[in-house]
């Protein structure tokens, strides 16, 4: 029936876990006593990704120069770079990284935020990580890195708001 | 602000029930099998030992943390970074009217050694203030031993990320750390790497599921990756948070598993403000000017996303920067 436990009570033998997936999802909310829902920038990010072009960089949380970009991968991304690291958890589905190490990144060293690159990139080859549902991968600083999937997935990537971080917040979040 | 130069004191002896007293500054803290009894120049105050060492676990372990660290209504502590505040009836409606609030400001070094004696006396062999109540048994009783190994657990707090050579590494069954019972149907694969030579310590990957999901605390945020000031905290969730978070600047939550609600006041008089429910995938900004306290009904993965920046407190509390994350 179930287990005796240390606190002296007695709980499931066991739990299910209960992610959410561009498939499935349910989304909570603000419930207002007195307040204003903006405050609080609630979004989804599976509701997010579901909304998003293939590859937009989408903030759902930003606190000063500092953001979190929901993207939603779906075939090969072009090549991306950063001056400073950035990581990307896959939120939903898989993901293959590949990384180059750039022989001339077009960044200054305190530039913020990702860019598109043009093309291939020139440096060595740094290697693949296969990323599946809940795995984190860094994406080093100088290295241009792309995203390949063979169906609709979901990043969240942990970085600085560049020239293409998309801010939607009036369709993303909550507003009443 | 300046720090009082007053130092801790620990009675010679202890009292029927086994426990010691203990002072700092002006508060004096004594404790029997049920109650923790806490008094200032103007006022006294009685809390449950359970939530009372709960509290006072999570104010150590995370060192102050960011802002106001209450546990409960009553008594608290304020980060100012170097310095602390420990207060009584200072974020209180009614005590502040009353003026019956009271707060000392110490020295960081000087509440933490007073902190950590309080938290070693008065925490028993058969007691976890980290676990969740069907992982401990009671706090209450006479003095019944010590928990020494669990009350002083290693904070893990990744320089780069988790994984990256010489950072902090992966939790095994091999490192003491099992799944935890809650999350057996997680998936403990890890991410596959293809380096190529010379590349190891930057082609680097690690299942942030399969890490949390091995966590052996509740509500006890920790680093897992740094982008600069940006820092990822997640924690795995139970029951209650024992504390009620006054923030100093904007934090946001992103629930990556299961749900947690939480009830949001004012962070200055406690009033209502709202009720938030997060469910998997929901993001949320806690606001710079209010208190909040979650409740978890199965054990939850919560990521906490902190700007560490020094200047941001001065710059909400200075008008500088607004108390919410974005205008739209």
């Amino acid at each position: 029936m179930g287990n005796p436990t240390k606190g002296g009570g007695v709980e499931h033998a066991s739990y299910t876990t209960k992610f959410g997936s561009l498939a499935s999802f349910d989304k909570g909310g603000v419930d207002l006593i007195n307040d204003d829902a903006r405050h609080y920038a609630f979004s989804n990010i599976f509701e997010v990704a579901s909304k998003s072009q293939p590859w937009e960089k989408v903030a759902v949380a930003k606190n000063f120069e500092y953001v979190l970009e929901v993207v939603r991968a779906e075939g090969t991304s072009p090549w991306s770079t950063a001056a400073h690291d950035q990581f990307a958890v896959c939120m939903d589905g898989a993901i293959t990284v590949e990384l180059v190490k750039l022989a001339d990144s077009p960044l200054a060293d305190d530039a913020e935020g990702s860019v598109t690159l043009g093309g291939e990139p020139e440096g060595a080859r740094m290697g693949k990580i296969h990323l599946r549902h809940g795995h984190q991968a860094l994406l080093p600083a100088g290295s241009a890195y792309r995203f390949v999937t063979a169906h609709p997935s979901v990043l969240m990537i942990q970085t600085i708001a560049g020239p293409e971080t998309q801010f939607r917040w009036a369709e993303i979040c909550q507003t009443v | 602000m300046t720090a009082t130069n007053i130092q801790v004191t620990t009675s010679d002896s202890v009292n029927q029930d086994g426990y010691h007293a203990f002072t700092l500054g002006e508060f004096e803290f004594r404790r029997d099998e049920y109650f923790v009894y806490i008094s200032w120049p103007t006022g006294q105050h009685m809390m449950s030992i359970d939530s009372f060492l709960r509290a006072l676990q999570r104010d150590v372990a995370w060192d102050f943390f960011y802002g106001i660290v209450n546990f409960d209504g009553v008594f608290g502590t304020v980060n100012h970074y170097g310095t602390v505040d420990i207060f009584a009836g200072r974020y209180n409606d009614a005590y502040r009217k009353a003026e019956l609030d009271y707060s000392e400001n110490h020295e960081t070094p000087v509440i933490r050694e007073a902190f950590k004696s309080i938290l070693a006396d008065w925490t028993n062999a058969t007691f976890d203030p980290f676990a969740s109540p069907h992982e401990t048994g009671a706090a209450w009783g006479v003095k019944n031993g010590d928990n020494i190994s669990a009350i002083t657990r290693r904070r893990v707090a990744a320089n780069r990320m988790v994984a990256v050579p010489g950072d902090e590494q992966i939790r095994t069954d091999e490192s003491g750390f099992p799944v935890n019972r809650h999350f057996k149907d997680v998936d403990q694969g890890e991410p596959i790497l293809e380096p190529e030579p010379g590349f190891e310590d930057e082609v680097v990957a690690f299942s942030l599921f399969a890490y949390l999901s091995r966590s052996d605390v509740t509500w006890n945020p920790s680093v897992v990756s740094a982008c600069k000031d940006s820092l990822f905290c997640p924690t795995t969730e139970e029951y209650i948070l024992p504390i009620i978070h006054g923030n100093d600047r904007v934090e946001w939550f992103v629930q990556l598993s299961d749900q947690i609600t939480w009830d949001v006041e004012d962070r200055d008089t406690g009033a209502v403000r709202s009720r938030v429910t997060m469910k998997a995938g929901d993001v949320c900004a806690m606001p710079a000017d209010i208190r909040h306290q979650g409740y978890s009904p199965k054990r939850s993965m919560l990521l906490v996303w902190e700007n560490n920046s020094s200047k941001i407190p001065e710059l909400i509390a200075s008008g500088q920067a607004p108390t919410y994350p974005v205008e739209f």
